[in-house]
């Protein structure tokens, strides 16, 4: 018998000494006084739901796993962790079509990218969208991603592949479902940065959407079978002595973090050869390499850190580099959450939620004005872009634009 | 990544040095575990309230020669040019402050008793003396369901000073509505409603009828995460109106960090939130690289390094059965080797482990293995030497070795 085994948490939450100061800057709190905030949902909770798992509140789902209250901890507790753990042990929720739908990014995002257009015109169509937010709950405000014509994985193939052993380094590339379906111009982009540097981008063997919608919308088995064919896929980029750079910060961290806290899949081997792109850039200009802008480049931008690069602790590459670009303007926005949180913001009983948690971002974009919103998280594009007059870019697309990439590949040769 | 200088912890004591180095063009990096202990701030900061001999103090500046050698402020050339210098430095970024380091003035603790202070922020009455309520009408005001503000001991604490005591709860319909979570009826949820211009119009409605032919209206102090305007105008319209702090989070200390964090990224430093240092790499007795949680591999260089971690409570210091260690660069600790010192069982005796820290030169810079480390000084709590709970001068050590430890690298 285990004395210990209804106190002990596999998060660290006996760490928590109550001091409160998560509950402060959880973002949902103020426009949810249903959810019962990062402490109580968290480690408070916690310590009860171990002696008996009907103490479960199903009112935790709504919490966007933003991870600010973990950021915010002086005690390093992964309250965040803790309460994505016990929506995923104990919720008696069923993921519904919709869920099911929105998380399985990468086979609807297969199937819309064929017919591309017809999905595009279908889903901004109002009779559409209001059918869609009656019968499947996607609220009808929301303006869909657009899928784009051709999967940058098809691009790569035709276009970028045979050219890449040229280079005298090599990195593997995790492209994630955002960029292969819906943006394949960032892919392009990051793939012309880095052969730029002498990099040639390989892809990994096989990839599968990182996961993160999985997670949170309870589809977990399914989450663990990517999560465990995408640390392989790494694994074996690792074991050929490549690294693998990853665009969007929330695939990041789900591949990084989340696989083994909350899917209980190993990757201690392989976790710090996984990159970030403006990190991995950011290390190989401090390392030495040239670069060479262009001269008439002129852009006033506005970065925004999403939650995510927040936790990683590394919106910091991301502003060196846009601050190292002669041509940019740069006003850093305080780190605010914009609502979204990957499919949250899209179910039809979040939808206000959602947009009343990043009204105070919207309005410092409106203040700072800027040409451009650069952020390195897919989904807070989608909802800048929809509740904002701004456009948002990828750091690395911003930093293609800026480079002289000839130049620059001579350089680095 | 290279910085000039690099500031590990982002309290009280990081924040002001870091300002203090940004103004004068160092380029500074404070990498911070979590949020600081601004969140749990009372409204006042210390500088000296008891002095050696265990007596009350009402003129800090003078009473700074009778203390012990080894305590911090001991170290301090010029002590009274720098407490001067921290109310200007707190000022500029926009914390209202006011006092005296020649004259310690009372102010509220959130239990409701007067206690002494160095400065204390606009929010928040400054007294004279302990007996200034003595006869007074006092209505004691709770937001219903507000758990952080002990009316109980607030009440008790007025009528122990002679005052006449009612108390009165105010329900608002914003302030209900936080009520479906009891937990998350916090001081901050709170001042978040209460910057709706509706909301402020009901409260001063409901405020200035219960002040009728009163001479006190207590009020918990949650007003203001970003601004004072609402406090200035409460004040204004209801001047009975007395704040007293609520326990944690701290409205005003949230609006107190906030203020010294933009002044610090404003003037160009980097703020590291949510990052420990775990390592650091020495070359002869320097630190020459720090490795963080965060940033893994990639290391932190810099020309020198402040250590302003905090002490046993957000870990800048950790005890083990026999000894006190500095667990982020294994610097040498002043502690004493027999642990029955450590402790009284008296719980409101001065407890000796309080004192045990970071052993300094009188520059602050800190020794390992007996060897002084030429690039790294400690600032604020995790230094040894003083008592910050029995002497009350916590937040003057933090300010003002930051300051002098600031001065010490721009020197250079």
């Amino acid at each position: 018998m285990n004395l210990q085994e209804n106190n002990i948490s596999a998060n660290n939450f006996e760490q928590c000494i109550k001091c409160t100061v998560c509950t402060v800057y959880c973002p949902v709190v103020p426009v949810r006084p249903e959810y019962p905030g990062p402490k109580q949902a968290g480690p408070d909770g916690e310590r009860l739901r171990l002696k008996r798992g009907e103490f479960f509140d199903e009112a935790l789902k709504y919490c966007l796993n933003c991870k600010r209250c973990e950021v915010a901890c002086p005690s390093n507790v992964r309250i965040g962790d803790i309460i994505q753990s016990a929506r995923i042990r104990y919720s008696k929720h069923r993921p519904t079509l919709r869920d099911r739908i929105l998380a399985n990014t990468d086979v609807v995002g297969g199937l819309a990218t064929i017919a591309a257009p017809v999905t595009n015109f279908a889903l901004s169509l109002k009779p559409v969208k209001l059918m869609m937010d009656a019968v499947l709950k996607v609220d009808s405000h929301r303006s869909f991603p657009k899928y784009a014509g051709e999967k940058f994985v098809t691009w790569f193939n035709r276009n970028a592949q045979a050219s890449q052993a040229q280079y005298p380094r090599q990195v593997s590339f995790f492209h994630g479902c955002y960029i292969n379906y819906n943006y394949p111009q960032l892919g392009k982009d990051l793939v012309s940065v880095l052969n730029a540097f002498g990099y040639g981008v390989n892809l990994l063997e096989d990839e599968k959407c990182c996961g993160v919608a999985l997670i949170s919308n309870g589809l977990i088995s399914q989450a663990r079978k990517q999560a465990e064919l995408n640390t392989a896929s790494i694994r074996r980029a690792v074991t050929q002595g490549r690294k693998v750079v990853v665009a969007s910060s929330t695939c990041t961290l789900t591949i990084r973090e989340e696989y083994e806290h909350l899917l209980g899949v190993e990757n201690a081997d392989v976790r710090s050869s996984i990159d970030l792109a403006t990190r991995f850039v950011y290390r190989l200009i401090d390392e030495g390499a040239k670069v060479v802008f262009n001269d008439d480049f002129k852009l006033r931008v506005a970065y925004h850190t999403a939650c995510h690069m927040e936790r990683l602790g590394w919106g910091f590459y991301s502003i060196s580099l846009l601050r190292s670009i002669p041509g940019v303007k740069l006003t850093v926005l305080p780190s605010k959450c914009c609502g979204i949180a990957g499919t949250y913001g899209f179910k039809k009983e979040n939808y206000a939620t959602s947009q009343g948690i990043g009204e105070s971002l919207f309005a410092d974009i409106a203040d700072a004005s800027p040409d451009v919103v650069a952020t390195d998280c897919e989904t807070c594009k989608w909802q800048i872009e929809m509740s904002t007059p701004f456009k948002v870019e990828h750091p690395i697309s911003i930093l293609a634009r800026a480079l002289d990439l000839e130049k620059t590949k001579q350089l680095n040769k | 990544m290279r910085f000039s200088t690099i500031i590990i912890g982002g309290g009280l004591a990081g924040l002001c040095c870091g300002i203090r180095l940004q103004k004068a063009g160092v380029q500074c990096a404070i990498v911070s575990a979590g949020q600081s202990a601004l969140h749990f701030f009372s409204g006042s900061f210390e500088l000296l309230n008891v002095d050696a001999e265990g007596k009350s103090v009402d003129n800090p500046v003078v009473t700074i020669e009778g203390l012990p050698e080894g305590h911090p402020y001991k170290k301090i050339n010029d002590f009274s040019r720098y407490a001067e210098e921290v109310k200007s430095l707190l000022t500029d970024c926009g914390v209202d402050v006011n006092g005296d380091a020649k004259a310690n003035h009372f102010h509220f603790t959130p239990m409701g008793t007067l206690k002494r202070s160095w400065l204390s922020l606009g929010d928040f009455n400054r007294f004279d003396s302990m007996d200034c309520f003595c006869g007074k009408k006092v209505v004691v005001v709770n937001i219903a369901g507000f758990l952080d503000f002990n009316m109980k001991f607030v009440c008790d604490a007025f009528a122990r000073m002679g005052a006449k005591v009612e108390q009165r709860k105010i329900s608002l319909e914003a302030t209900d509505k936080l009520r479906t979570s009891p937990t998350e009826m916090r001081a901050s949820n709170i001042a978040r409603v209460l910057d709706v211009k509706e909301n402020q119009n009901q409260l001063l409605t409901i405020l200035k009828d219960y002040s009728n032919g009163v001479d006190v209206v207590a009020l918990p102090a949650v007003f203001g995460l970003d601004s004072t305007d609402f406090v200035k105008t409460l004040k204004r319209e209801v001047p009975q109106v007395v704040l007293i702090p609520s326990m944690p989070p701290s409205v005003p200390g949230i609006r107190v960090q906030q203020r010294l964090r933009r002044e610090f990224e404003r003037t160009g430093g980097v703020f590291m939130l949510g990052d420990s240092v775990v390592k650091a790499d020495f070359e002869g007795n320097r630190v020459v690289r720090l490795f963080s949680r965060n940033h893994e591999d990639m290391p932190l260089t810099a020309d020198n390094v402040v250590l302003a971690t905090g002490s046993f409570f957000s870990s800048g210091l950790v005890a083990r059965s026999s000894e006190v260690i500095e667990p982020v660069m294994h610097l040498d600790v002043d502690f004493d080797s027999n642990r029955s010192t450590w402790y009284d069982a008296q719980f409101f005796n001065p407890q000796g482990y309080m004192k045990f820290g970071v052993a300094t030169n009188n520059r602050f810079q800190v020794k390992r293995q007996g060897e002084t480390i030429e690039n790294v000084y400690a600032i604020g709590s995790v230094l040894s030497g003083f008592n910050a709970l029995a002497e009350g001068c916590g937040a003057g050590v933090s300010m003002l070795t930051a300051l002098a430890v600031a001065d010490e690298i721009i020197k250079q």
